[in-house]
């Protein structure tokens, strides 16, 4: 048992290595932050529960995108009887920030829809503008 | 496991009169189901264009049409010809109608710019060929498109004896000017086409080429409504089409 010493060293640099990530974290103080999307502010109700939006809305999104371009309707009846204009720019975006709501939660998540390749942001075009 | 010819022949022989037979009262129950759930609709809308070219051609220069279309549809300009992308356009009346004119025509039209755009054909060889149903025709006669779907194959541009589709080359976001959040703009890879505004129709205006112009030159309407102004035009006028001759039926009728 004469290399106890660099066993265990060896060891110690191992474990350190492997838990690096979890530390590094840690000390950025990243691991207990959530996406904290802004919540729009203006209008209280979406066009689904809030848990139906938060689990669904890319199928929510697939359907209006059939409906609207595929079979012409362009009016969605919510589930509290309220009409909306299907439109991921006239109508999401008219409450949600896309940077500040869409986002946070994609980047959290690390998905990349690519709805934004086409689809505009309303304050990216003022920019471009302005 | 051996069988004769004779058994096979005859065996292949009652395989496709039961194909034959099963195929006739497929599309016999497919035609009674398409009338009923399409007769009321197609017989109410055909949108069509007609386009009386010497308005058009009154005010010379003028891109008005062209420029609310760029601006509608966030259509991107290129330097490179080759890579242009484009939904309405000018053409020289001999290019535009290559097998209409003879040596005697009058010197009016010789070199003269006519306004082209998808002929929204009501037998649209774009949409035979697409493979992944990107483009079909809908029950108004518009040829529409779905981006989404698009594969960017550019079958349909080979298809097109117009020309009327343009692929996107290049990602086309920063080669618009004016970016207008109303309309999606495209991605790279992907062919785009004349709409005949339907996100406007759908408004109940009229496409943004036909409102721009400043003479009147275009007028937007039903084919299917004989009390329509666009009717009236063509009981009035004697009305070119684009390339007839190919049995697409183009739906933009133009006053020579």
């Amino acid at each position: 048992m004469r290399d106890r010493g660099m066993i265990i060293a060896g060891l110690l640099v191992f474990l350190a290595l492997v838990t690096f990530p979890v530390w590094y974290d840690l000390a950025a103080g990243t691991t207990s932050k959530g996406p904290d999307p802004k919540l729009p502010t203006q209008e209280k109700d979406c066009v689904a529960p809030v848990e139906y939006m938060r689990t669904s809305h890319m199928d929510l999104l697939m359907t209006w995108r059939q409906d609207v371009v595929r079979e012409g309707m362009r009016d969605y009846v919510a589930f509290d009887g309220k009409t909306y204009t299907m439109g991921l720019t006239k109508t999401c975006l008219k409450c949600h920030d896309k940077k500040e709501f869409c986002d946070r939660c994609h980047n959290y998540a690390g998905v990349t829809p690519y709805c934004w390749e086409c689809h505009v942001d309303p304050k990216l075009a003022q920019r471009s503008k302005g | 496991m051996s069988i004769s010819r004779r058994k096979f022949l005859g065996v292949a022989g009652a395989a496709s009169a039961l194909a034959i037979a099963g195929k006739t009262s497929i599309d016999a129950l497919a035609s009674g189901s398409s009338t009923k759930a399409g007769g009321g609709a197609a017989a109410a809308t055909r949108w069509a264009i007609v386009i009386d070219s010497s308005k058009c051609l009154k005010k010379e220069g003028c891109k008005d049409c062209i420029l609310a279309c760029d601006k509608a549809h966030n259509i991107p300009r290129f330097d490179d010809p080759k890579h242009e992308v484009k939904w309405i356009w000018k053409e020289p009346y001999e290019d535009a109608f290559p097998e209409q004119q003879n040596p005697y025509d009058d010197a009016n039209l010789k070199g003269e710019p006519f306004i082209l755009l998808c002929n929204h054909c009501d037998k649209p060889p774009c949409v035979r060929v697409c493979p992944t149903q990107a483009t079909w025709k809908r029950e108004d006669g518009i040829v529409m498109m779905d981006w989404h779907r698009c594969i960017g194959c550019r079958y349909c541009m080979a298809a097109c004896p117009y020309g009327s589709r343009s692929f996107n080359w290049f990602d086309p976001r920063p080669h618009i000017k004016d970016l207008n959040p109303d309309f999606p703009t495209r991605t790279k890879g992907v062919v785009e086409k004349c709409d005949l505004c339907e996100e406007l129709l759908a408004q109940g205006k009229p496409p943004a080429c036909v409102a721009a112009c400043p003479e009147k030159a275009m007028v937007f309407g039903n084919l299917d409504d004989p009390e329509s102004e666009v009717r009236e035009l063509l009981r009035k006028h004697y009305t070119i089409r684009r390339k007839p001759e190919l049995g697409t039926h183009p739906e933009i009728y133009y006053i020579v």
